[in-house]
């Protein structure tokens, strides 16, 4: 346990050593922005919540943004070589994978909690629900947990960041679109409709819906953390089977 | 002690390290010598248990690497080729890091960092990102790291390479006065430093072993084992008579520096006939030196030796 928050307070150090920390939050917060106030129509639309204006385009902003975190989690580890320093200190691969993981994704919730303006902006105009906003927060931080999962793991299979970045958003992109109406009515027509129910069931976008309306079902925060352990089990056999090349 | 039995490593069809079993006693200092790709590298990174072995075992301090990796991982340091660290960290930061991971408490950490940052001389570097630093001050932060922990086993992929001849010297030095209790294995293809350094050296080429003996063995090997070199103004003379002698099978000539070099028969040493010799012809003699072998001719003759039996046989 404490190797792991090793790893993870060496990891949180190095966002911030760099540009890549500011930069990120930065671009986060002014695409929220523009996404819920410009193209959201937040204050147009004269309703205080933040469903439809604000938690609505995470998945889509998480597509392109959590990727661009995730993808040098191990590809730079491989590039620089540093892997060989790292699983040669007494840590187990776990250990490694967890704490990685978790340095990312508390960023991400870093950047998510920066979001705060948006909340205090709706409570200042009207009066929301403000049981649904945490259970909108929580929604969209289980998702991001997600997404840095499977890009995590997709990091592991090369060196190359730029071949991390597009393989994950393409990954994320097909567990976004099983959960959309139009995608599943697509299927309907012709797959059996217990394969469309499972890829639907499979789909972030779903699950995500249903926490963020407000019901913080515990299969639909079961149903992450499942994708989180399973990506991350396969990211760490991931590393054991490509460590030689 | 580390005990290494057949080990083996295969990268798809190609074998790596074959058959390779050798043991380290505690104090000795082990030079791990071959050409580029002969297996070095690999066999290194299945000892400090970054690559998983495709058969045989390895065991350190007693404890199996694939077993119990943390324990044995726990008594070892190791420096990777090429000496690579996080970029963004400062030494400083990076030496932090390596003893939160060994765990080191406060009082351990101030002195054990104390010492490695004196030892390797980074006080000057010690806030500045590692990205930024030359090769040699790199590669001195990889050794700090190595030995920050004071461990009994210290792995060190070609710990030399890219420092300048002092740099050089100073990490022979380091490496030397560790040596007392410890067990160092040094990966290398500078002959220099295996004889500067070493105890005990294995050659190893397309990953098998073909020599385990100690650098003075090595010598031993060499047709220059126990050489004479003169050099005289009365280099014909001299070259006429030597060769002449029993003890000697050929005499090489450099004319430009009037010296020759001659190779005596294998288990003689002429040393003695030739500077009697040179005391009765009155020649005058500027220089009489006995050459105790080549390394780097026994290394040629090893490494080399095994292609041609290979390609005879095939």
């Amino acid at each position: 346990m404490s190797q792991t928050l090793n790893i993870f307070r060496r990891e949180i150090a190095s966002y911030f050593a760099t540009p890549v920390a500011y930069v990120f939050i930065v671009i986060f917060l002014l695409l929220m922005g523009w996404f819920s106030w410009g193209f959201g129509r937040l204050f147009e639309s004269g309703q205080a919540d933040l469903y439809g204006p604000f938690f609505n385009f995470h998945p889509w902003l998480y597509l392109f943004l959590v990727p661009a975190i995730s993808m040098r989690l191990w590809a730079e580890e491989r590039k620089s070589g540093t892997i060989e320093l790292l699983l040669t200190l007494p840590v187990s691969m776990l250990q490694a994978v967890i704490g990685k993981f978790l340095a990312a994704w508390a960023f991400c919730g870093l950047a998510l909690a920066l979001t705060f303006p948006v909340w205090i902006s709706v409570n200042y105009l009207g009066e929301p629900d403000n049981g649904v906003i945490l259970a909108g927060y929580v929604g969209s931080f289980l998702m991001a947990g997600g997404f840095l999962a499977i890009g995590s793991c997709i990091s592991a299979t090369t060196r190359n960041q730029v071949v991390a970045f597009i393989l994950t958003v393409v990954v994320c992109f097909a567990f976004l679109l099983f959960g959309l109406s139009g995608v599943i009515d697509f299927f309907r027509g012709w797959a059996p409709s217990a394969l469309v129910d499972a890829l639907a069931g499979l789909s972030f976008s779903t699950h995500f819906d249903a926490i963020a309306k407000g019901v913080l079902d515990l299969r639909d925060i079961l149903f992450f953390l499942l994708v989180i352990a399973f990506w991350l089990a396969a990211n760490a056999i991931v590393i054991d089977l490509k460590k030689a090349d | 002690m580390i005990e290494i039995k057949d080990l083996r490593k295969d990268f798809g069809s190609l074998t790596a390290v074959r058959d390779l079993s050798f043991e380290v006693p505690e104090g000795q200092v082990l030079g791990f010598l071959g050409p580029n790709g002969a297996g070095k590298s690999t066999t290194m990174k299945m000892i400090c248990g970054f690559l998983t072995p495709t058969a045989g075992s390895v065991s350190v301090c007693g404890f199996d690497i694939e077993t119990q990796p943390l324990e044995a991982k726990r008594c070892m340091g190791y420096l990777p080729e090429g000496a690579p660290g996080y970029g963004e960290m400062t030494p400083q930061q990076f030496l932090d890091f390596i003893a939160d991971i060994r765990g080191l408490d406060t009082a351990q950490r101030r002195e054990r960092q104390g010492k490695v940052i004196d030892q390797l001389q980074l006080g000057r570097v010690l806030h500045q990102s590692i990205d930024t630093l030359s090769k040699g001050f790199r590669r001195r932060v990889g050794l700090a790291q190595a030995l920050l922990h004071d461990p009994r086993v210290l792995i060190l992929d070609e710990p030399t390479d890219g420092l300048d001849p002092n740099q050089k010297h100073e990490v022979r030095e380091l490496i030397g006065a560790l040596a007392k209790d410890k067990i160092v294995i040094v990966s290398t293809h500078i002959l220099e430093e295996v004889e500067a350094v070493c105890d005990r050296a294995i050659i190893i080429a397309r990953g098998r072993l073909l020599a385990d003996a100690t650098p003075q063995e090595l010598e031993a090997k060499s047709r220059y084992h126990n050489a004479v070199r003169l050099t005289t103004s009365e280099l014909d003379a001299a070259v006429e008579q030597i060769s002449r002698l029993a003890n000697v099978t050929h005499v090489d000539v450099e004319r430009n520096s009037r010296r020759l070099v001659a190779i005596p028969q294998s288990g003689t040493a002429p040393f003695g006939e030739i500077s009697k010799l040179a005391q009765e012809q009155g020649w005058p003699v500027e220089e009489l030196t006995v050459e105790r072998g080549r390394l780097d001719e026994v290394f040629r003759q090893i490494t080399l030796g095994g292609t041609d039996s290979q390609g005879a046989q095939a």
